[in-house]
């Protein structure tokens, strides 16, 4: 009985911690398979954590702040399309100059506003996203396997994990089942025939991009405002890359990124979780790099074949 | 079409539009600095005279400028070879491992100048293995190397975690480092030089890393302008197509200059390890290998481009810290925005100003773009 428990408790942390890289996931994926790299995850979620924190502190609102983390992380992304599909700039590099310029402004801007060391101030009731608790959850509590699967992992989750699970069959539908869709996976295989079709490659890649940095605000503010109660400098900590990692690992399919950041996010909760008794066995650091390491044997091809969308990262020049 | 397709000439190609990039950097950075609340053009001056005001503050900038000549260079090799290698923040921190390895076995038998060859063989080695496997996965098996490279920085961090915690931390220590160097793996400082030029240096970390980074400089010179292998890997740089038509090996180019560019990296290593703080600890690359592909781009792929490039950053470090002196809310984080800046408007935005440009010499001076003989006569 007492290893249920564990592992109902490692299955709740499983999906706190994989919500972020769900949402970041889902994000890269709108812009990928637009045919626009993306590296910038990491720095639009940071910003948005930012912003959101920062906002909701100030103006006392849980909603405002997660408006201004969505806006600023759109800005950031916008800033990747002006520069990718505007000025047709390589697009790992704007990616890598996007998450600097976030990880630097949101140290220097929160120590400048807020003077705790990088760290916006802590977050009251109203200005965060509580977790909801379902109806009859500790009533139920004591059924055997159910009760606790009910009352710790499907209740008890924030608004906004609610919303990053709803994503998966909403993304599916809008690519699969939409003429959006059908035009954005389209615009990321072979932008010469949507262009034929006399479709705008660069308005659609800018909905694109602009669907990413949507999705990777809210990202950030769930760490910032859901899963902590304030901003910490570097709190992203990795996460964009993991997503990007999980977005490969799924490739670029919205269904199987889902069960890749729940993958991802289970080792970092049974990391967390069993740490002292797994150190007899492996090194804890061989479960931290795990998901570095099955991303690298994935690409290597040696678990089915990893194809990105043909067109992405090569910037669409009309032809005249 | 307005603007004339015809080349710049070669100085407002490396001068002026690398110059043009790095002033909306710092443009963009005082409007961060506005934002804080500082004046920029103070904090501007408290940069620039810490960075170079006094002897011990140039001695500190060229120290820094140490580690950006090699991260530099690593990423520009790559480059020219139409290689992202993101991956010199891990290389380098392998590369430490394996300075670190040799600095312990040698330095209570032998002096430093034995050790020295050794070291940076051994931070080569270590850095180049550690990009072998993201260069054999391209080459082969066709998988993105910059993805590939970000993944095994995250190795590198766990890797060096677990060396430095477990088989390279000294009995009954707790920190997760080695223990401290004897002098046999002591690099000798440059402080001399300043007395030569009769300025007084009591202390620095300078140390002559810094010589070994400028003479990798030139031979990196050579060998990518004046080898038969540089020839090959600028091809495949510029058209793999061409490269694959006149039978040269992809996939040997593509193993053998990630070798060099990871060895480059590792090399960075001997600068802290055995240069400044002798021992090995988990901070000692700190964001180096990043700043790597700003000082690239800045430098537009050239090795001397890359000193100076390095040069301007490693005084941005310098100068930041003493404007963190002197204003306590713009940490030296100012550096990573600046870095991000750079890495912006001189990489991914380097298209935006240049037809501007173009323009601007076409009316200017038509003669130096040749087109006066294209329209001539």
């Amino acid at each position: 009985m007492e290893f249920v428990d564990t592992l109902v408790q490692v299955l709740g942390s499983t999906i706190r911690v994989s919500v972020p890289l769900l949402l970041a996931c889902l994000a890269g994926l709108y812009s990928e398979r637009a045919g626009i790299f993306d590296i910038g995850l990491e720095g639009k979620m940071l910003a948005g954590a930012f912003a959101g924190a920062a906002a909701a502190a100030v103006l006392n609102s849980g909603w405002i702040g997660l408006l201004v983390g969505i806006l600023i992380s759109v800005a950031l992304a916008l800033v990747h399309g002006f520069a990718s599909i505007t000025h047709r700039g390589n697009q790992i590099v704007s990616g890598v100059a996007i998450n600097f310029v976030a990880a630097g402004s949101t140290i220097i801007l929160g120590q400048a506003w807020f003077q705790q060391g990088g760290r916006t101030p802590a977050l009251g009731p109203d200005q965060r996203f509580e977790p909801i608790v379902w109806p009859f959850a500790d009533a139920v509590r004591g059924v055997p396997i159910i009760g606790p699967l009910y009352s710790n992992v499907i209740s008890g989750q924030t608004l906004l994990t609610y919303f990053a699970f709803l994503m998966v069959p909403v993304t599916w539908w809008v690519l699969y089942r939409t003429r959006f869709g059908l035009r954005l996976r389209a615009v990321g295989e072979n932008p010469a025939a949507v262009d034929t079709a006399g479709i705008s490659v660069a308005w659609l890649r800018y909905r694109a991009i602009i669907c990413t940095g949507v999705l990777c605000g809210i990202a950030g503010c769930y760490l910032s405002m859901a899963q902590g109660a304030g901003f910490v400098k570097d709190m992203s900590a990795g996460r964009g890359y993991i997503a990007l990692a999980a977005l490969i690992f799924a490739k670029w399919r919205p269904v199987p990124a889902m069960f890749a950041c729940l993958l991802f996010g289970f080792l970092e909760a049974a990391a967390i979780r069993w740490q002292s008794q797994l150190s007899t066995v492996v090194p804890v650091q061989v479960i931290q790099a795990l998901p570095y390491i099955l991303t690298v044997i994935l690409l290597a091809g040696f678990i089915g074949k990893a194809i990105p969308p043909r067109a992405g990262g090569v910037p669409y020049v009309k032809e005249r | 079409m307005s603007t004339p397709f015809a080349k710049l000439p070669r100085w407002v190609d490396y001068g002026v539009i690398p110059v043009v990039n790095l002033l909306m950097a710092f443009i963009v950075a005082g409007i961060v600095v506005l934002l804080v609340g500082e004046n920029p053009l103070r904090a501007a001056w408290a940069m620039i005279d810490g960075a170079f005001g006094s002897g011990r503050n140039i001695a500190y900038t060229l120290y820094f400028a140490t580690f950006f000549i090699f991260t530099g260079l690593a990423v520009a090799v790559a480059l020219h070879a139409g290689l992202f290698n993101i991956g010199g923040e891990g290389q380098a921190f392998v590369g430490g491992l394996g300075v670190g390895i040799v600095a312990l076995a040698l330095d209570r038998y032998v002096p430093w100048y034995i050790t020295f060859p050794v070291a940076i063989a051994a931070a080569a080695l270590f850095g180049a293995l550690w990009a072998l496997i993201p260069a054999y996965l391209q080459a082969y098996r066709g998988s993105h190397i910059v993805i590939t490279t970000i993944m095994f920085n995250y190795i590198a961090g766990s890797l060096m975690v677990f060396m430095l915690n477990n088989p390279l931390k000294p009995l009954g220590s707790m920190a997760p480092q080695t223990r401290m160097f004897e002098a046999g793996a002591q690099l000798p400082k440059l402080n001399w030089i300043f007395g030569l030029l009769g300025m007084q240096v009591r202390s620095s970390p300078l140390n002559i890393t810094f010589l070994l980074a400028l003479v990798t400089a030139f031979l990196i010179w050579l060998l990518i302008w004046r080898t038969r292998f540089g020839y090959e890997l600028r091809t495949l740089g510029h058209s793999p197509k061409a490269a694959r038509y006149a039978g040269m090996s992809e996939k040997r180019i593509v193993i053998i200059t990630m070798l060099i560019s990871g060895g480059l990296a590792g090399m960075m290593a001997l600068n802290p390890v055995m240069g400044d703080q002798h021992n090995v600890s988990l901070d000692f690359v700190a964001g180096a290998g990043f700043v790597g592909i700003a000082v690239a781009l800045i430098g537009r792929g050239h090795p001397a481009g890359i000193v100076v490039a390095a040069i301007l950053f490693g005084a941005l470090y310098q100068g930041g810290t003493e404007l963190s002196f002197q204003m306590p809310d713009i940490t030296r984080d100012m550096i990573v925005i600046i870095q991000g800046l750079v890495i912006l408007f001189a990489g991914a935005l380097e298209h935006m100003f240049r037809p501007w440009i173009q323009t601007l010499f076409a009316t200017l001076s038509p003669k130096s773009m040749n087109l006066g003989v294209a329209k001539g006569a």
